[in-house]
């Protein structure tokens, strides 16, 4: 699971996460090989089921996830494209769950070698206040719910041992 | 995006539907199993399933002529998902995808 991080504040989520992975391979399956982590059953907005997730390797490159019909639906698009350390994104997700190339919240990646074979994920997702007056329930849903998700957690996982 | 989640959330509040759910976890019933011992009535119980079925909670199939209720694992991950946060679900998607990379590129 991902740590906790120090400190509160109302317009960024962050998060650690230590990987047991070189730094090149963290970033590359990161950038390449989003399609093979990324939750696409259920994060995602397109209409079609999602088959992929791309970050086209450039700055103004496009993220986006491709549908089992070939259609498209971007998310946001690259701020900063410094490969294997640092990557920023835009990640342009309404409230609504569309697509709108005005939010622009930020999404920052950095990727730090703990030794050879360790790397340490840093993630902040910022600039929340673009969510308006629905930023506290978006903030909710991109972190954690605390001891409330753990019970329900359990229950989840008596309720799916079947 | 978060239809099923909400859903599934909204589902699980209702006190008559978690029992449904309960009774579900040991295995596959149809709405007379379920409804058995319960002060619901059999029609009450179908339309308790029918929200839950669309909630992605349970799912339905035939067995001969009965329609067998079976809990929807899509739905409780989905509901996890929620509540385990956006980017916690991801990086920890994330980590294990990397880590997998890593030991296949040891194999190699």
């Amino acid at each position: 699971m991902t740590e906790p991080t120090a400190g509160f504040d109302p317009n960024c989520v962050r998060k650690v996460v230590r990987v047991e992975a070189p730094r090149a391979v963290a970033w590359r399956v990161f950038t390449e090989k989003m399609g093979a982590w990324w939750p696409l059953g259920y994060y995602k907005i397109g209409k079609a089921s999602a088959v992929d997730a791309i970050i086209e390797p450039r700055v103004g490159g496009r993220w986006y996830e491709r549908g089992d019909d070939g259609s498209t639906c971007q998310w946001g698009s690259v701020l900063a494209w410094v490969p294997p350390s640092r990557l920023v994104l835009s990640w342009d997700i309404g409230a609504d769950w569309k697509y709108d190339a005005t939010l622009n919240t930020e999404i920052e990646i950095r990727f730090i070698a703990e030794g050879r074979s360790r790397t340490r994920v840093e993630l902040e997702h910022r600039q929340l206040d673009r969510y308006g007056a629905r930023r506290d329930e978006m903030r909710r849903i991109y972190d954690t719910e605390g001891d409330w998700g753990k019970l329900l957690e359990m229950f989840a996982q008596v309720a799916a041992d079947e | 995006m978060l239809t099923y989640e909400e859903r599934a959330l909204d589902a699980i509040g209702d006190a008559t539907r978690r029992v449904v759910l309960k009774r579900l976890r040991g295995g596959g019933r149809s709405v007379g199993e379920i409804a058995d011992g319960m002060a619901v009535s059999r029609p009450a119980i179908s339309q308790h399933l029918k929200i839950l079925k669309s909630a992605r909670l349970v799912t339905v199939h035939a067995v001969g002529t009965r329609r067998v209720y079976a809990v929807d694992t899509r739905g409780i991950q989905s509901v996890r998902n929620w509540l385990d946060g956006f980017w916690d679900e991801a990086l920890t998607a994330f980590k294990a995808a990397a880590e997998r990379e890593t030991a296949k590129g040891r194999k190699q």
